[in-house]
C-alpha cells in the first residue's frame, strides 16, 4: 500500500510512544528503589543502595522469593503436561465433545480472578484443606493450564498430521509416534507454554492472595507493604522481581534460538 | 462397517482421554467452587455452612442497600476502559502488522511482556509517577517552577490504570484477528478503487471481527472484576464490586452476602461472554485449516 511519509512517521512514533509507556512504571520503580529518603520525591536528592541491602538480608523476602519460584515451577510443569494432551484433544483429534471442550476451556480465562480466588478459598475451607503454597499451585493451575493449552493448540493446528498417520501405516506404535513425532513437532509450543506459565504464575496476585494462607509470594508481600506502609523496599523488591522475570525470558529465548540453530545445522 | 465404527470409537476415546485431565481440573477447581458459591449465596446471613435452609434474603439485602453504586461503577469503568482500549489497540495492531514477521513478533513480545510483572508493582510505579512530588509533578516543578500536583485519587486515574494493565489482553487477540486479513485482498480492493475507509469498513473490520470481539470481551470481563486499580490509583474515591465482595468475605465475615454479590457479578460477566461467544469460531481463529 502506498502511504505518505507523514503517515508512516506518525505510525512509527505512535508505536514508540506506547512501547515507552509500557515500561515507564518499571523505570520509576527502579529509580525509587535507589532513593535514600523513605518517601519518593523527584528529583531524587540522595541516592543510596541501603534498601537493596535490607532486601537481601530480609528473611521474609528470601522466603517469598523461594515460595514464588516453587509455585511457578510446579504450576508450569503440571500445566505443560496437562496442556500437551489438552492441545491434542483441542486441535488434532476429531471427537464428539470437541467443541464443548473448546468452549469450556475458555471459561476460567474469561473470569474475574478475585472471584475465582475467593470461590477456591470457600471450596478449600469446606473440605478442610489447609491454605498453603500447594493450594496456590492448584488455584493457579485452574487459570494457567487452559491458557497453556491454547498456546500449544496453536502449534498443534499448524503441523501436518499426515506425518503421524504415515508413521502409523509403517508400523510405529502409538507410543513411538507420540515420542518421536508428536513431541518434537510440538516442541516450540511446549517451550513457549512453559515460559508463559512460569511468568504468569510469577506475577499473579489475586489467586495467591486468597489461597496461600501463611505462605507469602512476592506479589503478596508487595501488596501487604503497599497497604500497610510504603518503604523503598517495595520498589527494590519490585524491581528485583522484574529483573528476575526479564532474565528468565532472556535465557529462555536464547536457549530456544540456540536449539533451533543446532537443529538446522 | 465394523471397522468404520471401531475407528470412530478409537478417535472418540483418544480425544476424550486427552482432554480428561483438564476436565477433571476444571470440575474440581472451577465448577465445583462456583457451585459452592451459588449454594452459599442462598444461606441465611452470616452463615458458615452451605447446608442451611435456602433463602433469598442476601439478594434482597443487596437490592435494598447501596450496592448498585459499586455495580454501576464497575460496569462503567469496564465499558469505558474497553472502549478506550479498542481505540488504542486497533491502530497499534495495524502498525505492528506492517513490519515483517520477526520484527512484528519482537514488537508484540515487547508490548506483552509487562503482563508478566505483578500488577501491584506496575501500579505502584504509576502512583510514584503521578503523585504529588512524584516523577511528573516533581520533574515539572524542577524544570519550570510549577507542576500539576497530585494526579491520583480520582476516577480518570483509575481508568488510566485499567487501560494500562489490560492493554496486552486487547492487543494480542486483535493481532491474531488481523492475521485473518490477507494482504492481497486489501491490495485488490485498492486496485479496484476502494477508499481507505471503505477497505477498513468492508474488509478489515469484518475479517478481524473475531479477534476484536475476543479482545473486548476479555478486557470487559477482567475489568469488571478489577480492584487493585481502584485501591492504589483511586485510594478509595470509589468502591468497585470486587472490593465489596472481598470485604464481605474478610472484614464483614458474611460469606453468604459475598457469595450473592459474586453470583450477580458472574451473571453479568457470563451474559457478556455468552452473547459474544456465539459469534466466534475458535478453530478458525487459532489457525485450523
Amino acid at each position: 500500500m502506498t502511504d505518505s511519509v507523514l503517515f508512516r512517521r506518525l505510525a512509527r512514533s505512535y508505536l514508540a510512544f506506547i512501547l515507552v509507556l509500557m515500561y515507564v512504571p518499571m523505570l520509576i520503580v527502579a529509580l525509587a528503589s535507589t532513593s535514600k529518603s523513605r518517601f519518593f520525591v523527584f528529583p531524587v536528592r540522595r541516592y543510596d543502595m541501603k534498601w537493596y541491602e535490607n532486601t537481601f538480608s530480609s528473611l521474609q523476602i528470601h522466603d517469598g522469593f523461594l515460595t514464588s519460584l516453587t509455585v511457578a515451577f510446579c504450576v508450569a510443569l503440571i500445566s505443560v503436561v496437562l496442556a500437551l494432551f489438552g492441545a491434542l484433544a483441542y486441535a488434532r483429534h476429531d471427537w464428539r465433545g470437541k467443541s464443548f471442550f473448546q468452549q469450556i476451556l475458555l471459561v476460567p480465562v474469561f473470569f474475574p480472578q478475585s472471584v475465582l480466588g475467593l470461590a477456591l478459598q470457600l471450596w478449600f475451607n469446606s473440605f478442610g484443606v489447609v491454605m498453603s503454597w500447594q493450594a496456590t499451585v492448584f488455584a493457579q493451575l485452574v487459570w494457567i493450564a487452559p491458557i497453556v493449552t491454547l498456546i500449544m493448540a496453536i502449534q498443534a493446528f499448524g503441523y501436518d498430521a499426515s506425518v503421524e498417520e504415515a508413521a502409523g501405516d509403517l508400523g510405529a506404535s502409538r507410543w513411538q509416534i507420540f515420542r518421536d513425532i508428536t513431541i518434537p513437532l510440538l516442541g516450540p509450543g511446549i517451550f513457549s507454554g512453559f515460559m508463559f506459565a512460569v511468568l504468569l504464575s510469577w506475577g499473579n496476585f489475586p489467586l495467591a492472595y486468597f489461597t496461600s494462607g501463611a505462605d507469602v509470594t512476592i506479589p503478596e508481600w508487595l501488596y501487604g507493604k503497599m497497604i500497610g506502609g510504603y518503604t523503598p523496599m517495595v520498589p527494590a523488591v519490585g524491581f528485583l522481581s522484574v529483573l528476575a522475570g526479564a532474565l528468565a525470558l532472556g535465557i529462555g529465548f536464547s536457549l530456544q534460538a540456540l536449539l533451533a540453530r543446532r537443529k538446522n545445522r | 462397517m465394523g471397522t468404520l465404527i471401531s475407528r470412530h470409537w478409537s478417535t472418540l476415546s483418544s480425544g476424550l482421554l486427552c482432554s480428561a485431565p483438564l476436565f477433571i481440573l476444571l470440575g474440581l477447581g472451577f465448577f465445583g467452587p462456583l457451585a459452592l458459591v451459588v449454594l452459599y449465596s442462598v444461606q441465611p446471613r452470616g452463615s458458615f455452612s452451605p447446608f442451611g435452609t435456602p433463602t433469598l434474603e442476601n439478594y434482597i439485602d443487596i437490592i435494598e442497600q447501596t450496592f448498585y453504586l459499586s455495580f454501576g461503577w464497575s460496569l462503567l469503568l469496564a465499558i469505558i476502559s474497553t472502549a478506550i482500549l479498542l481505540l488504542i489497540c486497533y491502530p497499534l495492531a495495524l502498525t505492528i502488522k506492517r513490519h515483517s514477521g520477526t520484527v512484528a513478533n519482537i514488537l508484540t513480545l515487547l508490548v506483552i511482556a509487562p503482563l508478566f510483572v505483578a500488577e501491584n508493582i506496575r501500579l505502584q510505579g504509576w502512583v510514584l509517577f503521578f503523585d504529588k512530588s512524584g516523577f511528573l509533578d516533581g520533574g515539572l516543578n524542577y524544570l519550570f517552577g510549577f507542576g500539576p500536583g497530585s494526579l491520583v485519587n480520582n476516577v480518570p486515574a483509575i481508568v488510566f490504570g485499567m487501560v494500562y494493565v489490560y492493554l496486552p489482553f486487547m492487543l494480542f487477540p486483535i493481532l491474531l484477528g488481523l492475521s485473518n486479513v490477507p494482504a492481497d485482498v486489501r491490495e485488490a480492493a485498492l486496485d479496484l478503487g476502494a477508499s481507505r475507509w471503505r477497505i477498513f469498513r468492508d474488509i478489515e473490520i469484518p475479517l478481524a471481527m473475531p479477534g476484536i470481539l475476543i479482545g473486548s470481551l476479555l478486557c470487559f470481563v477482567i475489568s469488571l472484576g478489577a480492584f487493585s486499580e481502584a485501591k492504589f490509583l483511586g485510594k478509595g474515591v470509589i468502591v468497585t464490586i470486587a472490593q465489596d465482595i472481598e470485604s464481605a468475605f474478610t472484614f464483614g465475615q458474611n460469606w453468604p452476602r459475598g457469595s450473592a454479590l459474586a453470583v450477580l457479578l458472574i451473571i453479568l460477566a457470563g451474559t457478556a461472554v455468552f452473547l459474544a461467544m456465539r459469534r466466534i469460531d475458535l478453530n478458525k481463529m487459532l489457525g485450523s485449516r
